[in-house]
């Protein structure tokens, strides 16, 4: 029969859940190794602990120069996606107990390296910029609000979601083989406003997506869905501006 | 190297699938030709599709074609039918099950001649 004893007083209920953990980090630190390079972290967790958090301590408490983005670690921000055993992931939105003992951590995949985890997001950006992802609309604007009906709001509810952060860029295979491609979050982020009733923009961003580096270059794959960590039919959006362009409507 | 789901390996076998079915149809253009240099020329070279190996390399290209089709008949249901996407995982294990039964009795006709089993006279026949 095990004992119980009384913890004393301010103790933590999950002391006695602490693990170690391997953490396999891919490193590169371009101002003194021109090659990446694999680097082992043994690191005690708790279980309800985050890998963001795991990665703070060995960053804290074992080498100052591992570098990676976190902002909000929240899974807001969008700021911490990195490839997580292979995969796509926010590192703020993964519990250690779900993880492992042996956890192998990259930066994406697509997009050029800076340092360590943390990728160049500006080309991101810039094909971001290119759906003109922002409310177009030149009538005169109405006494209050452009109104909308409920069902005209859910059109479009699912992309409304994006938080920018990569990870189903990162995890598609048409963008690895050419990084010209517009890629799946654009994708969405142009989705959200060619199906907002009171954008009047669809046309020019159903056109800029018709061509060579358009739409068309997605293969239907769906690592981009399962990568999403909003849990955004990534493809389904694409899809659906498939669908407008070769109809000719957003209906 | 990425960890896909199935949406992945499916596009991957699909590409591969798809050029070697191009490489196919290159040698077939070949094969064809032949038939302008006259029968004995023909029929001398289509022989060589009944040696053990290419009957091998036969159905090899008959697993290719079969998932190709398959999977492009579920590609076309993700593009065309709005619900699609949802079931692309499950249409993915379908296209598996359709290829390997449509492949059996196929590979059956065409591999048998080696073993000496000839059925519906396939040993005449050259694989292709």
């Amino acid at each position: 029969m095990a004992t119980v004893t009384a913890a004393p007083r301010g103790a933590t209920q999950t002391g006695s859940d602490l693990r170690t953990v391997q953490v396999r980090i891919k490193r590169f630190q371009p101002d003194t190794n021109d090659q990446p390079y694999w680097q082992e972290f043994t690191v005690q967790v708790e279980g309800k602990d985050r890998l963001l958090d795991a990665l703070n301590k060995i960053k804290w408490q074992q080498d100052g120069t591992l570098t990676f983005r976190r902002s909000c670690a929240h899974g807001v921000c969008g700021s911490d996606a990195m490839r997580v055993n292979g995969r796509n992931r926010l590192a703020c939105k993964l519990l250690m107990q779900d993880l492992g003992a042996r956890i192998t951590v990259e930066p994406m995949l697509g997009f050029p390296i800076i340092r360590d985890l943390v990728v160049d997001m500006d080309p991101f950006f810039a094909k971001y910029e290119k759906v003109k992802p922002y409310l177009i609309n030149d009538e005169p604007a109405p006494h209050t609000e452009r109104l909308q009906s409920p069902e005209q709001r859910a059109r479009f509810d699912e992309t409304t979601k994006c938080i920018l952060c990569g990870a189903c860029t990162g995890s598609c295979p048409s963008v690895w083989a050419n990084s010209e491609w517009v890629g799946p979050a654009s994708i969405v982020n142009a989705h959200r406003f060619i199906f907002d009733s009171r954008d009047r923009g669809a046309a020019d961003r159903l056109n800029i997506l018709s061509d060579r580096t358009g739409v068309w270059r997605c293969r239907t794959i769906f690592n981009c869905s399962e990568a999403c960590p909003r849990g955004i039919h990534v493809t389904e959006a694409i899809e659906e501006v498939k669908r407008a362009i070769m109809y000719g409507s957003e209906e | 190297m990425y960890r896909g789901q199935s949406g992945q390996w499916s596009w991957l076998l699909h590409r591969i699938t798809g050029l070697a079915i191009l490489l196919f149809l290159l040698v077939h253009i070949v094969d064809i030709t032949l038939l302008g240099f006259g029968p004995t020329i023909y029929n001398d070279a289509i022989a060589i599709f009944s040696t053990g190996i290419i009957r091998l390399v036969s159905t090899a290209l008959i697993a290719a074609l079969l998932y190709h089709s398959f999977n492009g008949i579920r590609i076309i249901l993700i593009d065309f039918w709005p619900s699609g996407y949802k079931y692309q995982q499950q249409m993915f294990y379908i296209v598996l099950a359709a290829s390997i039964i449509g492949f059996i009795p196929m590979a059956f006709y065409i591999l048998a001649p080696i073993f000496g089993v000839c059925p519906a006279g396939a040993c005449n026949t050259p694989a292709m």
